[in-house]
């Protein structure tokens, strides 16, 4: 099974998908759910035996949730295997280094604009993104390096910050409240296709240049040093990873919140699994993040049931204890 | 050393620094096709100053380096590292890459940028890694392999970028005796065989006159001797450089001499 991980993956993004949207307060018969699907492709007719009300479920609620769960998690993975080919370091993660907080104070501020538009949010948070990557890479970098320990009192600092902007600036505007509050732990409250058309571009450009830069980072995990006496042009490179990165987490954080862990946890299961090379790493951390969280999500709708546990705490929870267990095992590391 | 053979690569008046620190002024040399030029001296002498700034990572204050007439200064990466290859000192970097995986990065500056392979990349691969002898670990990781084998895994990188000129930083250092003398042959081998040039820092004086054709002492940043082995490695030479007191032996059986420090 491991010798083919992109079948692997396949097999599990599949079981993922069709849970995801059969699972829930009402639950739909997987059968029922993917011949549901299976008729609404042109051409293909089948025999209507399922309650009118299961058709209006799957399709105007748990498949346009579904679909941006799964974007979110593989562009929270990807970014985060991206940031830890670029720090080289296997701490890096947008929630861990403050990027996913920067993003969510951008999204904020967008927010509390009464005059701005919802679809200026995602501009807003590629922004902070931005700017707090730029910040924490400067305060983290050490020479030509980039430690392990100043990364992440970085990002602890750069994050409790932009978390402090952040939580004034709900203070101040207090009708929005609750619905940042929401947003801040992770928990989607955006329902429907129309912001799932919003999203898309924004998912579907970050992702594709994340897989664009495989063969890069693989040149950077040898330093900077060498990779610029291999003929590779280091200062853009290392800019079209940033924009990427941040883009793909500012595509996750204004459309579903911040999220922690799946940027950490995905990529290094992947690596322990199939090993360091970017170009394969970045794809099935794409795929894995989709597959992880669709996981965290029904949990999350499945535990609560017929509420909802903001997806963000059960990342946390799963996730805290795996990031302590990196750490531990970081010093004999061999397959960084 | 063959007179007629054109010079393929030449520093002129390189000066440059760190900060305020002035570790290099100026510098002029020049390597050959098919020659070794050695490049020994104290620590912080600016062996490794000239190789960085030959290969790019470094920024020259004052001067020029020339590829076959071309600076170097006007050339992208990608093109200074399709004339210019360096083989760093083995470092723990890139453990989780196969042997086979960290030579073909070697081809990155005739990669597009999703970096896939050509068939002519990959002949180039294979002869890059049957040169060196790795040929044998192509799937081993390199972190699971001996600092010899890692050494040779870098030369046949730099071997795949198919340069004239390979830099070496004190290739030798921390290897064992045996892989100290095969690397070292190798590259003598490599030189005579593809016509390189080859300008190497080097740490061991004794293994100097074996190897090299010509040799540059470098002391504060500055070239005080070069020429052949025999008449840069003189006691005087050393004395004054090393600031240590050493004594010259000729070998019993070669006749070359040999450096031992005085006791």
């Amino acid at each position: 099974m491991t010798r083919k991980p992109f079948l692997t993956v396949a097999v599990l993004m599949g079981t993922a998908l069709v849970l995801s949207i059969a699972l829930g307060a009402v639950t739909i018969p997987p059968g029922s759910a993917v011949r549901i699907l299976l008729n609404k492709i042109p051409g293909v007719d089948i025999v209507n035996i399922w309650p009118a009300y299961f058709e209006t479920i799957l399709w105007d609620l748990r498949l346009p949730h579904t679909i941006l769960v799964a974007l979110t998690g593989a562009a929270l993975a990807g970014s985060g295997a991206a940031f830890q080919g670029l720090f080289r370091n296997p701490l890096a993660d947008p929630y861990l280094i403050g990027v996913a907080s920067g993003a969510g104070l951008g999204a904020i501020v967008i927010m509390s604009i009464p005059q701005a538009g919802r679809y200026l949010v995602p501009l807003g948070a590629f922004l902070g993104a931005l700017v707090t990557i730029v910040s924490v890479y400067q305060l983290a970098k050490v020479g030509q390096i980039v430690p392990l320990t100043t990364l992440i009192l970085a990002g602890v600092a750069i994050g409790s910050f932009t978390s402090a902007l952040t939580s004034f600036l709900m203070l101040i505007s207090d009708q929005m409240v609750l619905q940042a509050m929401s947003f801040l732990l992770g928990g989607s409250t955006v329902t429907g296709w129309d912001p799932l058309a919003i999203a898309l571009p924004y998912f579907s450009i970050g992702l594709t240049l994340l897989i664009f830069s495989g063969h890069s980072l693989n040149v950077l995990q040898f330093g900077e040093e060498q990779a610029r006496q291999l003929g590779l042009p280091v200062e853009k490179v290392k800019l079209f990873i940033i924009i990427s990165a941040s883009l793909t987490t500012a595509a996750a954080v204004s459309f579903s919140g911040v999220i922690g862990f799946i940027g950490l946890v995905v990529p290094h299961i992947i690596r322990i699994l199939w090993g360091g090379d970017y170009k394969q790493l970045i794809p099935l951390s794409i795929i894995g993040g989709a597959i992880t969280l669709l996981v965290a999500d029904i949990l999350a709708r499945v535990v609560m049931a017929p509420g909802y546990l903001p997806v963000g705490i059960v990342t946390a929870m799963i996730g805290a204890p795996f990031f302590l267990w990196i750490l531990r095992r970081a010093k004999k590391e061999v397959f960084w | 050393m063959n007179a007629s053979k054109s010079t393929l690569m030449q520093i002129q008046d390189i000066s440059a620094r760190y900060g305020d620190t002035l570790a290099l002024e100026n510098i002029s040399l020049e390597v050959k096709q098919g020659e070794i030029m050695g490049l020994i001296g104290p620590n912080g002498a600016g062996k490794s100053t000239l190789i960085k700034v030959i290969s790019g990572v470094h920024q020259a204050s004052a001067g020029e380096v020339y590829i076959e007439g071309q600076p170097i200064t006007s050339l992208s990466a990608a093109a200074r590292a399709r004339r210019i290859a360096v083989v760093p000192q083995a470092r723990q970097l890139g453990g989780a890459f196969s042997v086979r995986q960290a030579v073909l990065l070697g081809r990155t500056a005739y990669l597009g940028f999703l970096g896939n392979p050509g068939e002519r990349d990959l002949q180039i691969l294979e002869w890059a890694m049957k040169e060196t002898a790795v040929d044998t670990l192509v799937d081993r990781k390199l972190a699971e392999i001996s600092g010899g084998e890692q050494q040779r895994v870098l030369l046949a990188r730099a071997l795949a970028q198919d340069a004239r000129v390979l830099l070496l930083d004190e290739p030798t250092n921390h290897l064992d005796l045996k892989y100290q003398v095969d690397l070292l042959r190798l590259l003598r081998d490599l030189v005579d065989k593809e016509n390189l040039s080859i300008l190497m820092a080097m740490h061991d004086l004794n293994q100097v006159s074996g190897v090299v054709d010509r040799v540059a002492l470098l002391v504060g940043g500055r070239i005080q001797s070069i020429g052949k082995p025999e008449l840069v490695l003189t006691p005087e030479n050393i004395q004054d450089a090393y600031h240590t007191e050493v004594e010259l032996f000729p070998h019993p059986k070669s006749g070359k001499y040999y450096l031992f420090p005085k006791t």
